[in-house]
């Protein structure tokens, strides 16, 4: 394989890269400058949709289907960048906004072009507090050289570039819950239809897009929709920022084509597993996807390929590397806990189930784990979500994936942890069990013994009353 | 509206908190919306730069200038947890618990940094300079475990002996970037 030229993270090295002098040094905004004298929308939005450019936030849409669904007698659009970046261990969108800020920009400017947006709000996280300030400079800078504003490059066509901060909501970065965000009010994700695309942030056609996805735009206007299909497996094209973080020699951040495999990242990239250890597992794609077991570590990960093992997706692309001394019910509990801390209230069977799973297996950390658990789990975990059609948004499908993934493929350690590690302690009383297989209890003779076996944790204090 | 409805809706009176300044940053975002209530997130973070806390008049305060009702703002300001009703500390450190940090040893370092200041998760040392916290992926991930402090400092990848470091220094108080615009 020829070796692969870094295309997205070309100006990570170079020194000053979020400066707009060095990044114009570098062949900066002339794909912009080409897309708006030269193409006509439409022409961008066919360009797009040719090279096949598919969602680098997790989903993976098609970004040139997605910008068809626009209505076309629409008087305006909005363009909302989605910079929401929380799934744990992903981290490549802060290397791009922090490392190469303008790239960002122009990939705003041609897709606002192409869509006619003439506002974009980039919702960050708040978390991102160093890349706030650097794409605020940025937009600055830009604005002050003509690439925003009024007019731009004499083709009539204006923009404003909007930095708005989230408040740490892991929500709020599905393309409603930001929505729902960015109007001011609670990032509750919408019941879709309709769409962003025909309705979306205050009433009016919106796009929303991730960081990644519109980075790699410019570099399709400028080189074609042929070059970037050339890149890649021949089904998933182009670059990707790959993220590898836990139990390896080196956390990078990489750049290579689609279909790398995950041994092969892990290997040749990150160094290899940390203390000279094995792989137990990885993640390959945000911790929603799922998991794949060290035998499925040569699946290339690209859009289509994780299906095979079981995973969700590709996700985000981020691997985390779990090693053999670590047991996978730490895994569970901390992907469960995530769920559950982070399931916005809205649905039913996730606030609820994200809980119950939670609680379950702190249970069964605990030393109360009964063997019928594992299937109880899995029979909730197969009912949540928007594929079981129980949720409005996929935050409910990404807690159930690692639950299916982890119970099916490390079963038999899971049931031997349960089977060694018995608490009497934590086990239920027996009066949970009458009331859960549906017995008549009296509760008043029962008093004594209590309905929870733990006393009430230290979370079921009152709060400190507001001092006013 | 009659007038008795608005003298209803109105918050028994009190010196105001929010200072003309505060009220002019605010008002500065309007044009960058199609609505007014659009400003409720960075108009909390407003409040909460100066403050460090969003108290419940500043929420009245703010929901006027917005011309929306009071309940509208403690509804958003609720759903994201990031807002307190009481003063943080000077400094306030997020310590991630997340997976790849977890893996690492993050949830040890929580308790251990809590451990040293003889605070929980979420609270302030008594002198009023470190609040410190767990996060969910702060998404620094290539320095975990790590911490991340509010000012923008990152922290990682940490042990027990610079957990010790880092709490030393964010008690010498913040050290914010001059704003780059």
């Amino acid at each position: 394989m020829p070796t692969f030229e870094p295309v997205l993270s070309r100006n990570f090295d170079v020194a000053d890269g979020h400066a707009l002098r060095v990044y114009e040094s570098r062949g900066g905004y002339q794909a912009a400058r080409k897309a708006l004298t030269t193409m006509s929308p439409d022409e961008v939005v066919g360009l797009v949709k040719d090279s096949e450019l598919r969602g680098r936030g997790g989903a993976g849409f098609p970004c040139g289907l997605k910008w068809t669904f626009l209505p076309k007698d629409r008087k305006e659009t909005l363009m909302c960048v989605n910079a929401d970046e929380s799934e744990p261990a992903t981290f490549n969108n802060r290397y791009l906004m922090e490392l190469d800020p303008h790239q960002l920009l122009e990939g705003i400017l041609i897709s606002c072009f192409a869509t006619k947006a003439s506002t974009a709000y980039i919702y960050i996280r708040y978390e991102y507090i160093r890349a706030y300030k650097i794409l605020e400079e940025a937009i600055a800078e830009a604005r002050a050289a003509g690439h925003l504003g009024k007019n731009i490059y004499g083709s009539g066509f204006d923009l404003d570039v909007w930095v708005h901060r989230g408040a740490g909501a892991y929500i709020c970065g599905e393309e409603t819950g930001l929505i729902e965000s960015l109007e001011g009010k609670r990032g509750w994700p919408r019941i879709k239809p309709p769409f962003p695309a025909i309705e979306g942030a205050f009433r009016k056609p919106t796009v929303v897009n991730n960081v990644e996805t519109l980075c790699c735009v410019p570099h399709i206007v400028e080189r074609g929709a042929d070059w970037f299909k050339s890149i890649g497996t021949p089904k998933s094209y182009g670059p990707k920022l790959y993220t590898v973080s836990g139990h390896v020699e080196k956390q990078v951040c990489v750049e290579l084509p689609l279909g790398v495999t995950c041994r092969e990242l892990i290997d040749e990239h990150a160094g290899g597993v940390w203390k000279g250890r094995k792989a137990k597992a990885a993640v390959p794609g945000g911790i929603s996807m799922g998991l794949l077991s060290a035998d499925e570590l040569d699946t290339p990960l690209d859009f289509e390929s994780l299906r095979k093992p079981g995973c969700l997706g590709l996700g985000t692309a981020a691997v985390t590397v779990i090693d053999d001394h670590t047991p996978i019910i730490d895994y569970l509990i901390n992907t469960s806990r995530f769920f559950a801390h982070e399931s916005c209230g809205q649905c039913t069977p996730c606030r609820e189930g994200t809980a119950w799973m939670s609680k379950t297996l702190q249970r069964i950390k605990a030393g109360g784990g009964r063997s019928e658990d594992l299937d109880i789990m899995l029979h909730m975990a197969n009912n949540l979500g928007i594929i079981p059609g129980t949720t409005i948004c996929g935050l409910a499908d990404g807690a159930a994936w690692p639950i299916k993934n982890a119970v099916t493929k490390f079963r038999d350690e899971l049931e031997e942890y349960i089977r060694t590690n018995q608490n009497p302690a934590a086990r239920p009383t027996p009066l949970q069990i009458d009331i859960a297989e549906g017995r008549v209890v009296n509760l008043e003779a029962n008093r004594r013994l209590g309905i929870a076996s733990p006393l009430p944790a230290a979370a079921l204090r009152a709060p400190e009353p507001p001092k006013l | 509206m009659s007038a008795d409805a608005t003298t209803r809706s109105q918050p028994p009176r009190r010196i105001a908190i929010l200072t003309e300044p505060m009220k002019e940053k605010i008002r500065a975002l309007f044009p960058r919306y199609p609505s007014k209530q659009a400003v409720t997130l960075p108009a909390l973070q407003i409040v909460h730069e100066h403050l460090r806390c969003v108290p419940l008049q500043a929420m009245a305060e703010i929901a006027e200038l917005l011309e929306i009702e009071p309940a509208e703002v403690h509804d958003t300001m609720s759903f994201y947890g990031f807002f307190p009703q009481s003063p943080l500390g000077d400094v306030r450190v997020w310590v991630c618990r997340s997976l790849s940090c977890m893996l690492r040893g993050g949830d040890e370092l929580l308790e251990h940094a809590c451990h040293r200041l003889g605070i929980e998760p979420g609270q302030s040392t008594p002198d009023g300079k470190v609040t410190v916290d767990y996060a969910e992926c702060l998404g620094i991930c290539d320095f975990a475990p790590a911490a991340l402090a509010d000012d923008g400092r990152v922290y990682g990848p940490l042990d027990e002996g610079k957990v010790d470091e880092m709490l030393e220094e964010v008690k010498q108080g913040r050290r914010d970037d001059p704003p780059r615009v």
